[in-house]
């Protein structure tokens, strides 16, 4: 479990930090908290000549609110995260996943910028982040534009990230008064990510009848995708029992299945209709 | 004041090892010492076409490296210790480093030596190594067909020994009212102590002297085995196993790695260290279990089991590792017929090499996998004449007049009341409510099942004439030097090095109450062959039952050298001195007295001693006791299973053990613990996966399930407490009563759980697809 050789340099602005990953020529990796990135060092599955820690960039930290959206420094850690008053006003279901990633030591060191950049197709955020239609800033050598997570996600560990730049923040919509939210994990028992992870946002208008939903998965696939079918069965109609069922066995439809020696495909698209179906009667029902 | 022994004193350990100043073996460090790495084979069964080692010599920073060949006439293949007679066992020793052909996936073909061990890896990869890729054999079943691939080219379908105890005429079963056969698959396990594996070795040109720093649960054995594999005599060979972050049985085995470091060490004249990493020691350390059960079990519709037959088809891995022989023969054999007063048994085990990492003791080691047979057939049973699965255990349980109770199997059960400790753990439960819940739950779609284990088992090893009628090769006895020093206070030596139990508290507990001296008085040495003169370590929950026995008679012999140097100095007769708490008092004058402190001080002074007593307070025993142990109890698990998911969640478990005497609650209770955790692990998640090519898929904790803390409610634990005749104590092994009793407790809980979908048998670990697999096609058939 001993990494290969490699090179350490501390970036303290993101301008640096991108310098140093256009010198790198492509041998640079960027270290945030490095909970994702130490293992895949460790087994050598990643071998980057040099690692650019941005851990010292302090404008990548911090919560602030702009319009109807809460904007998340990359570098801020899960547990910064979980303990600020804006996310738990406004975003509660991405404190309620948060909470659920890894043990306290992760949570402290792990940030949010980093889940989502290294794009593990069984960590939580990436599902999160579709549902509250994040918006993700990055900034390259020719300066900074806005991307939609919604299609930021290619592979396992593949984004649409350019090599010489960086995730500076992300921004989140914050949902509307009224609605309810929730992010209910299958916990693969091993370690701890997920299988299935479903993410669900609703919210009724005065008739009863559904007026945004939001419904997205991660763990299933190689990649997070939004559940649109279940949002179609659901939007405009009042929410039953029976019409939850309904689109919550559409779960699968909207995503690739994975397999491995825990769970086969057939198990995982099971799984993802019966956790949309838990997730959508907890906040519809 | 209170007994000491049976109270629950705080481990004397933690506060060392809790402020990070224990001394395990990756905490050695020596003046000039380099690194060891091992090249690992990829392939699970390969010819060795060549070694190149040319890249990897030249990278700075390495200091040597080996290959098999560079080995040769170095040291030996190191071989087991358990050779069973009358089985045409066919021993296969595992070689320094492979020459010819590697046998398992992880099998070491190299060594690299490096100023560091960061230097040492990165060689690793400069290493080139050709192979020819053979076809692999990973099912012990498929290995022995004839047209399977051989590992050894003289051992016939892989077939390393053929064990059978005890014939039943098919009659027996053919004439039987009720027959119930099935076949269980004990799946492998991987040993995952906190510790992996390491080894420190440096040697003395000058004297010729080498001492080896190891994770070893029986210093004594490594030295046994070592001095004939390095060619070192046992005189010159110091082993010392520093504090051992576990071992699980899995640092029983003698393996190569450290036997490969101390002859480099010798060769290059410097001290080398390697310490595994966890990666390697998923492939390279033993595994556990791994056996196919089929057992068929006679009865007659009244719920009386009459006959059982067992065979066990054993994976012994790619050779034979140390106690590799004796765990599906006769650790598992002699238990086969468990708690209940079986007329009849039987039991075949055949044992097979596979292209797969050797198994070897784990836990329990053979009496879990007996356990498992027997406690699902009988559940099995009870289902087949509709009757509940406590009455059928009631009918069957040795009954308590019949102790000590030859089983059919030959061994004799040393005491016991089964009843008692089942009656306790069903006043724990309640029963009859649970019943009534079940079904009301049931309504609502919720599916609740409860599981019942009354087990028995085997350990506390053993008389040493019998070690030696099974083909051990070694003694099972202990030994104990109990010194007691000028100044008071008192050293006690322990053959039984510990690798986690908390044996320093218990131990010096023992001491302390029968010298009635303060436990901080009292320090334990062990683990190391030079202070310790011989001992046969800790493994099958042996070490109070035998070293602490051991231990007690030592004491017992300082008592009675002190009582005479009391009466010398009292002047009176021997038989007048009472000892109590610490004193030697004249019967009926309570004002003439000497305390143990007194007299440890007279003795070593040896000033004034009575005439024949010999200067100093030291007593030594030499402990072999005349039976085996067999601890019992009954363990009750309660699961929810999820219907939509098959996810298993662990409502209750109600832990009943029967140790013999207690000697520290809080221990005990710990042990139980770990061992339930341990054995729910492996009904539930745990289980290494290979490919068909020998691949190991389950080869990290992202995909070896560990059970976590967070997986268990508050485990319900109590104790009876019978004594058992062969020790003074009355001790009995605790060590491995949950990972004997949890698998097929919960297990049968899962199944009764599952009853209303008609699922019958399911093999561990229960994961939760496999569940919900067998709910959806339970409820197709309907």
């Amino acid at each position: 479990m001993i990494p290969s050789t490699f090179s350490y340099v501390q970036a303290h602005s993101v301008e640096e930090a991108i310098r140093l990953l256009r010198d790198s020529d492509g041998e640079g990796k960027l270290l945030a908290g490095g909970h994702s990135l130490v293992p895949l060092l460790k087994f050598r599955l990643t071998t980057p000549g040099t690692l650019i820690d941005i851990g010292e960039i302090p404008e990548l930290r911090g919560v602030r609110k702009e319009g109807n959206r809460i904007i998340i420094g990359a570098m801020t850690t899960y547990r910064q995260v979980l303990l600020d008053p804006l996310v738990a006003q406004h975003l509660p279901v991405l404190a309620e996943a948060i909470g659920q990633i890894g043990d306290i030591q992760i949570r402290n060191r792990g940030t949010i910028g980093g889940n989502i950049a290294h794009a593990d197709p069984a960590a939580d955020l990436p599902g999160v982040a579709l549902a509250l239609d994040a918006m993700l800033e990055i900034q390259g050598e020719d300066g900074a534009e806005l991307v939609e997570a919604d299609g930021f996600f290619l592979g396992p560990l593949v984004t649409a990230l350019p090599e010489t730049s960086l995730l500076t923040s992300v921004s989140f919509l914050i949902p509307p008064e009224g609605a309810r939210s929730t992010y209910l994990k299958y916990a693969h028992p091993a370690s701890g990510y997920a299988v299935v992870g479903v993410c669900a946002i609703a919210a009724l208008d005065p008739d009863g009848v559904v007026s945004t939903i939001r419904v997205a998965v991660n763990g299933a696939g190689d990649v997070a995708y939004r559940a649109r079918s279940v949002e179609d069965k659901l939007l405009g109609h009042a929410p039953t029992a029976e019409r939850i069922r309904q689109a919550a066995s559409l779960a699968a439809d909207d995503g690739e299945m994975g397999s491995d020696q825990f769970a086969s495909e057939e198990y995982r698209r099971h799984l993802c209709c019966v956790y949309a179906q838990r997730a959508l009667e907890s906040i519809l029902l | 004041m209170a007994s000491l022994i049976g109270s629950a004193v705080r481990r004397k350990e933690d506060p060392r090892l809790l402020t990070g100043n224990g001394c395990f073996t990756d905490d050695i460090k020596l003046t000039g010492m380099v690194h060891a790495a091992f090249l690992r084979s990829p392939h699970a069964h390969a010819r060795i076409i060549r070694v190149d080692t040319e890249k990897a010599r030249s990278l700075p920073g390495v200091t040597a490296v080996f290959t098999g060949l560079d080995l040769a006439g170095k040291m030996k293949a190191v071989p087991a210790m358990w050779f069973l007679p009358g089985c045409d066992l066919k021993p296969k020793d595992r070689p320094a480093l492979a020459t010819d052909k590697v046998r398992y996936a992880g099998e070491a073909v190299a060594v690299v030596i490096a100023e560091n061990r960061y230097v040492a890896r990165d060689a690793l990869d400069l290493i080139e190594v050709d192979y020819e890729v053979l076809p692999a054999v990973v099912s012990q079943e498929l290995a022995m067909q004839d047209d399977a691939a051989l590992l050894h080219d003289d051992v016939p379908n892989n077939l390393a020994l053929l064990w059978k105890a005890g014939e039943i005429p098919d009659q027996v079963f053919a004439d039987a009212e009720v027959v119930v056969k099935q076949r269980l698959y004990n799946q492998r396990v991987i040993p995952s102590p906190m510790e992996t594996r390491g080894a420190v070795a440096q040697y003395n040109p000058g004297s010729g002297e080498m001492t080896l720093w190891c994770t070893s649960q029986n210093p004594h054995i490594h030295r046994l085995i070592y001095a004939d594999v390095l060619g070192i005599p046992e005189t010159k060979l110091r082993i010392i196993a520093p504090d051992v972050g576990g071992g699980f049985g899995a640092k029983i085995a003698t393996y190569t790695e450290e036997a490969v470091v101390a002859c480099i060490a010798r060769e290059i004249q410097k001290p080398v260290k390697w310490v595994e990493e966890r990666k390697e020691h998923f492939m390279a350390t033993s595994h556990g279990r791994d056996e196919v059960l089929e057992v068929e079990l006679a009865g007659t519709k009244d719920g009386r089991i009459t006959a059982l037959r067992v065979t066990n088809t054993a994976n012994l891995g790619a050779y034979l590792s140390t106690f590799g022989a004796g765990c599906p023969t006769i650790d598992f054999g002699l238990m086969v017929t468990g708690a209940y007063a079986i007329p009849q048994a039987a039991v075949v085990t055949y044992g097979v090499y596979t292209n797969t990492t050797p198994t070897d003791a784990y836990r329990g080691a053979g009496k879990p996998e007996a356990t498992y047979q027997i406690e699902r057939a009988v559940d099995l049973f009870a289902d087949k004449i509709g009757m509940d699965p406590v009455e059928v255990r009631r009918i069957n349980l040795v009954p308590n007049d019949a102790f000590p109770y030859n089983s059919a199997m030959g061994v004799t059960y040393d005491s016991g009341d089964y009843q008692k400790a089942l009656d306790k753990a069903l006043e724990i439960f309640d029963y009859a409510a649970f019943r009534e819940e079940q079904k009301e739950q049931r309504q609502k779609g919720k599916y609740l099942g409860v599981g019942f284990s009354t087990y028995v088992e085997l350990c506390g090893f053993g008389p040493s004439a019998v070690a030696g009628a099974i083909g051990f090769q070694g003694g099972v006895w202990e030994n104990s030097t109990v010194r007691v020093h000028p100044g008071g206070t008192v050293t006690v030596f322990t053959g039984t090095s510990p690798h986690g139990q908390g044996t320093a508290t218990t131990f010096c507990q023992i001491v302390a109450e029968k010298l009635g001296v303060p436990i901080s008085d009292v320090e334990l040495v062990s683990g190391d062959t030079q202070s310790v003169s011989m001992g046969w370590g800790t493994y099958g929950s042996r070490a109070t039952a035998v070293g602490g026995a051991a231990v007690s008679l030592a004491t017992d012999r300082v008592i009675e050298k002190a009582r005479k140097i009391a009466a010398h100095e009292l002047e009176t007769t021997v038989d007048q001195i009472e000892f109590i708490a610490g004193q030697f008092t004249v019967k009926g004058d309570l004002s003439r007295s000497r305390t143990i402190q007194q007299i440890a001080r007279s003795a070593n002074y040896a000033w004034n001693l009575p005439e024949g007593v010999e200067p100093a307070l030291e007593g030594q025993s030499f402990f072999d006791p005349s039976n085996f142990v067999y601890p019992f109890g009954t363990h009750i698990c309660v699961v929810e299973v999820d219907e939509g998911t098959g996810e298993v969640e662990i409502r209750r478990y109600i832990a009943v053990d029967d140790v013999g005497r207690v000697i520290n609650p809080l221990l005990a209770e710990g042990q139980v613990h770990g061992g339930i955790a341990q054995g729910v692990g492996q009904a539930l998640w745990e289980g290494a996966v290979y490919t068909e090519q020998g691949q190991l898929q389950s080869g990290t904790f992202m995909d070896y399930t560990m059970p976590k803390a967070r997986f268990f409610p508050p485990i319900e634990s109590a104790f009876t407490e019978t004594l058992s005749p062969v020790n003074p104590l009355g001790a009995k092994g605790i060590g491995e009563t949950g990972t004997t009793a949890a698998p097929p407790a919960v297990v049968n809980a899962v199944m009764d759980a599952l009853k209303p979908f008609g699922v019958a048998a399911l093999d561990m670990p229960l994961t939760p697809e496999k569940v919900w697999r067998a709910i959806r096609s339970g409820r197709d058939k309907e």
